[in-house]
This record gives C-alpha cells, sequence and structure tokens, in this order.
C-alpha cells in the first residue's frame, strides 16, 4: 500500500515559488551511463534534479547531451554553480544557467543551488564568498538555494541576506559519511525555523545509505540533497528507490514524535498474569 | 579575424555574429548559453550581435551534476 493509499497526507515541499511533492532531490551527475541516470531519477520519485553548468565541447557536436535524457515538462531542473571558488564565479555561472533553463522553458530559471568552495580537497564551502555570491544574486533576482557548512551562525546570515533555503552539508561532498553533527543542524533548525517554522532547510550533501537520509529527515529537515550515494552505489536504480522510501520513512518519524531515550527497559507485554512467578518473586527483583 | 571560444582561438569571417559561431559548431541553440568578454548575450541577441577581433566566448552547457 503506498503512502496516499493509506489517507496519510503531507504538505508539500515550498522552496520560494516552487512547490515540489517529493522532499528528495537528486543530482544527475557521476552516473556510468545517462540511461542508468535516467533510471535512478524515476526510481528516486524525485521532482527536481540539479544540474551543473560546463563549457561546451566544441569538437564533438554528435556527442550525447544530458538534455536529451531528462524530460524537462516533467523535472524542475535546479542549476547549480559547482566548481566556482569565488563569488564573481558564482554569479556568472549562476546568469548562464538561467539563461538555458529560459529557453527551455523550465520552471528552474528563476533559482539556482549557490555552491562556492574553498578547496579542491574538502569541497568545503567558502561562507564567506558564499554569503557574498548569496547577497549579490537575491539582488538579481535569484531565490537562491544554499549550500553550506553545518555551521549555525553562517546558517543565520545565509537566511537574512534572503536565501530561499539553507542547505547545511551532513559532510563533505561525496564523501558518504552520513550527518557528522546533528546537533548543528539541531541548532541551525531552532535558529532558522525558531520564528519562522516554514523556512525550509535541506540536508545537502554528505549521505552514504538510506538511514543516513531517514536520520536527516528525522532532525526535522525539510529535504535532502543528494547525488555520490545513488549514482555511485552498486546498484543506483534500486539506492534510488530506497532513498525515496527513506525521506517518506523519516519525514512520517519526525511528524510521528519519536519517544523518549530511556536509561532502563519498559516491557511491552502486560506485567500481570505472568504463569509460573509468584508476587513475591516479582517483588524481590 | 580570429576570436577566441571558450579558449580555444578560432578563425571566423568578418562581421560574423553569435549565432553564426552556433551554427559553425552544430549547436543546438536551446541547450546552450554564451558569454562575449563576460557579458552574457540573451538568446534574443545571437544574431544581432556582431564579433570584432579578439573578442573572448564561452559557451556553455548543462551536464550532469549534484
Amino acid at each position: 500500500m503506498s503512502l496516499a493509499e493509506t489517507g496519510i497526507s503531507d504538505a508539500p515541499l515550498i522552496l520560494g515559488s516552487h512547490t515540489l511533492r517529493s522532499r528528495l532531490i537528486v543530482g544527475t551527475g557521476k552516473y556510468d551511463t545517462l540511461e542508468l541516470m535516467q533510471q535512478s531519477l524515476e526510481a528516486s520519485g524525485s521532482e527536481c534534479v540539479t544540474v551543473a553548468v560546463r563549457r561546451e565541447r566544441l569538437y564533438d557536436p554528435t556527442g550525447r547531451n544530458l538534455l536529451d535524457y531528462i524530460d524537462f515538462h516533467r523535472y524542475t531542473l535546479l542549476p547549480n554553480t559547482a566548481g566556482c571558488y569565488n563569488a564573481k564565479d558564482a554569479v556568472r555561472t549562476a546568469k548562464l544557467g538561467r539563461e538555458i533553463l529560459l529557453g527551455l522553458e523550465n520552471p528552474g530559471a528563476d533559482w539556482v543551488k549557490l555552491e562556492v568552495l574553498a578547496d579542491t580537497k574538502t569541497l568545503l564551502p567558502d561562507p564567506v564568498e558564499t554569503v557574498l555570491a548569496c547577497e549579490q544574486l537575491v539582488e538579481l533576482g535569484f531565490q537562491v538555494l544554499c549550500y553550506t557548512t553545518d555551521d549555525p551562525v553562517i546558517a543565520k546570515r545565509l537566511k537574512q541576506v534572503g536565501a530561499t533555503a539553507v542547505m547545511p552539508a551532513g559532510s563533505p561532498i561525496g564523501s558518504g559519511q552520513g550527518i557528522l553533527n546533528p546537533n548543528n543542524i539541531r541548532i541551525c533548525l531552532e535558529y532558522l525555523k525558531g520564528e519562522d517554522p516554514d523556512y525550509p532547510v535541506i540536508v545537502d550533501a554528505g549521505v552514504g545509505t538510506a538511514s543516513d537520509v531517514a536520520f536527516a529527515m528525522e532532525l526535522g529537515v525539510d529535504g535532502v540533497l543528494l547525488n555520490t550515494a545513488i549514482a555511485h552505489a552498486r546498484d543506483p536504480v534500486r539506492m534510488a528507490h530506497a532513498m525515496r522510501h527513506a525521506t517518506e520513512a523519516g519525514r512520517l518519524a519526525f511528524q510521528s514524535g519519536r519517544i523518549p531515550r530511556r536509561l532502563y527497559a519498559s516491557a511491552s507485554s502486560p506485567e500481570d498474569g505472568v504463569i509460573g512467578r509468584t508476587r513475591q518473586d516479582r517483588t524481590s527483583q | 579575424m580570429k576570436i577566441q571560444i571558450n579558449e580555444e582561438l578560432q578563425e571566423y569571417p568578418i562581421g560574423a555574429t553569435v549565432a553564426d559561431v552556433i551554427q559553425t559548431l552544430s549547436l543546438n541553440p536551446k541547450f546552450i548559453a554564451v558569454e562575449v568578454n563576460l557579458e552574457l548575450v540573451p538568446r534574443d541577441q545571437h544574431a544581432s550581435r556582431q564579433l570584432v577581433e579578439g573578442d573572448q566566448l564561452e559557451v556553455v552547457t548543462l551536464v550532469g551534476g549534484g
């Protein structure tokens, strides 16, 4: 039975002017083949996929274009600024991405996943350049979904300068280490949503497997963005299904309210009426 | 005249436009965006934007990414 059939409903994920039914956003990079990517996107149930802006190959006009394999009437494209190491390049890249999406008449033309990196080894975001770029892009009319560290202070800054959503990393991009500092994500959630509960926070990067996604969602984030965990799984299509279910499971668990942790056990079966034990046995334990 | 496209020097006839370059490279104009000397040239200006010797073009498309 699918979730819809149970009658359990959930609000959609609202990111600025965009409404998404799936809370999972997936990347399109690193797949062995474009066909495998296509099947994995389908299996993920996602309605929004990230893409990168890169130089066109000049001598291979017969080469296949990613856009031949993505139904851009079905998916909202989210262009990123991956590979940029300063605000200037990020703004240029965002403008180029917008220009392509305008040509495709894709609704993603008005937003961008801002990513300004600090170094190639960690791929950690440069917080100063990220805040600068975010400010400039907001000024240019972009809805900015902002990739950042899990630092709550920077997260707050990004919201202040007008980011549509803040997207703290669980751990470094492609590292598969999961959510390394859940307490920082909790503080981000408190700072960003405290007086503004609908403000979207998305965990972006670092996810290794389905339990990482469920765990992130259980913390109360609004969605998860991932790429490598599906694209480099031994069986990407199967992992895409797992990620879809994990997103739903984590979301439902968060909404349901988990039980408090306790040091000692609490029996699930009645303690009265157990045969073979006298009242004295029970009280003496 | 010589112009640079994605950091490669190429020869084009004088008066060539951005649209001419896209056509010569056999690119699908829908899938690309073009900058001339770091300034974006919107799609509706590709046919009218004439290039001059030494212009630097960036021609980009979308690829897989996270």
